[in-house]
């Protein structure tokens, strides 16, 4: 294999970078998802990563656990963010008073 | 060292990473996520792991991406292409955003990771099944119904009460 594992680190280290600045800039609520898929992603890249290099299966069965749980978890936030629409008329999280209904 | 598939894929996922977060459009900020989703599948082939590949390709570019995207059609217009952002807040975010990195890379650096190389044979994707059904299949039972759950719970939560009285009442 031509590349190394500090590679792939570097890339997902980037990625998780990037996925925190969404998070803590951001207020729009749907490109605040966009940089938590960017966070899991980074995590699944390393757990792959370390899989391959330390050779293990176990990393990759992580990574499927891992996409698995985060698409329940975008389907529960679009709903959510669908029931924030509906009840302010907008995405802005600063404008988000309360979830109840 | 890394060769010129590996730079190239670098470059398209971080790049469509920024773009999702930075482009104007949230519907052209969707299909740049797409893009990062598609180059974390091709780091996954590089890694030779040809599963999780495409896994990864079903689950998020297949069913994650599109349903954002149906999301954000379901957004009024204004909202798709308004960029409500404070000035000093985006400033410490890029800090925060550089002293991640190079503090992260810093301790990576340190910690001797760049020797590792590998020449083993990759994994075969039957030994993945084998860990699913041999050591987490308790935690594979979980997920179902996690999974289960979440879709009840988010069918619950969109429902709209006015619909579906107006259904009842007619």
């Amino acid at each position: 294999m031509t590349n190394t594992l500090l590679d792939f680190m570097i890339v997902s280290i980037a990625l998780l970078a990037i996925g925190i600045y969404g998070v803590s800039v951001k207020r729009n609520a749907i490109r605040m998802l966009f940089a938590i898929e960017m966070i899991v992603n980074a995590a699944n890249l390393n757990l792959v990563a370390f899989a391959r290099f330390l050779p293990s299966s176990h990393g990759q069965t992580f990574a499927l656990f891992s996409i698995a749980i985060a698409a329940a978890e975008v389907g529960v936030g679009l709903a959510l963010i669908i029931v924030a629409y509906r009840m302010y008329k907008n995405v802005d999280i600063a404008e988000f008073r309360s979830l109840k209904g | 060292m890394a060769d010129a598939v590996f730079l190239a894929l670098s470059i398209m996922t971080i790049g469509s990473a920024i773009a999702a977060l930075e482009v104007r459009s949230l519907i052209y900020g969707s299909i740049a996520l797409m893009g990062t989703l598609g180059g974390i599948a091709g780091f996954f082939l590089l890694l030779d792991s040809p599963f999780v590949a495409m896994f990864q390709i079903a689950v998020y570019i297949g069913s994650i991406a599109v349903l954002i995207l149906f999301t954000v059609m379901l957004v009024r217009r204004q909202l798709i292409f308004i960029k409500i952002e404070d000035k000093r807040r985006r400033y410490a975010g890029i800090g925060l955003m550089l002293i991640m990195m190079v503090g992260i890379g810093a301790v990576v650096l340190s910690s001797g990771i760049k020797t590792i190389t590998t020449d083993a044979p990759p994994v075969d994707f039957r030994d993945i099944g084998g860990d699913f059904l041999i050591y987490y299949w308790p935690a594979l039972i979980l997920m179902g119904f996690i999974l289960a759950a979440s879709v009840i719970g988010a069918l619950t939560l969109a429902r709209r009460e006015d619909v579906t009285n107006d259904q009842h009442a007619s």
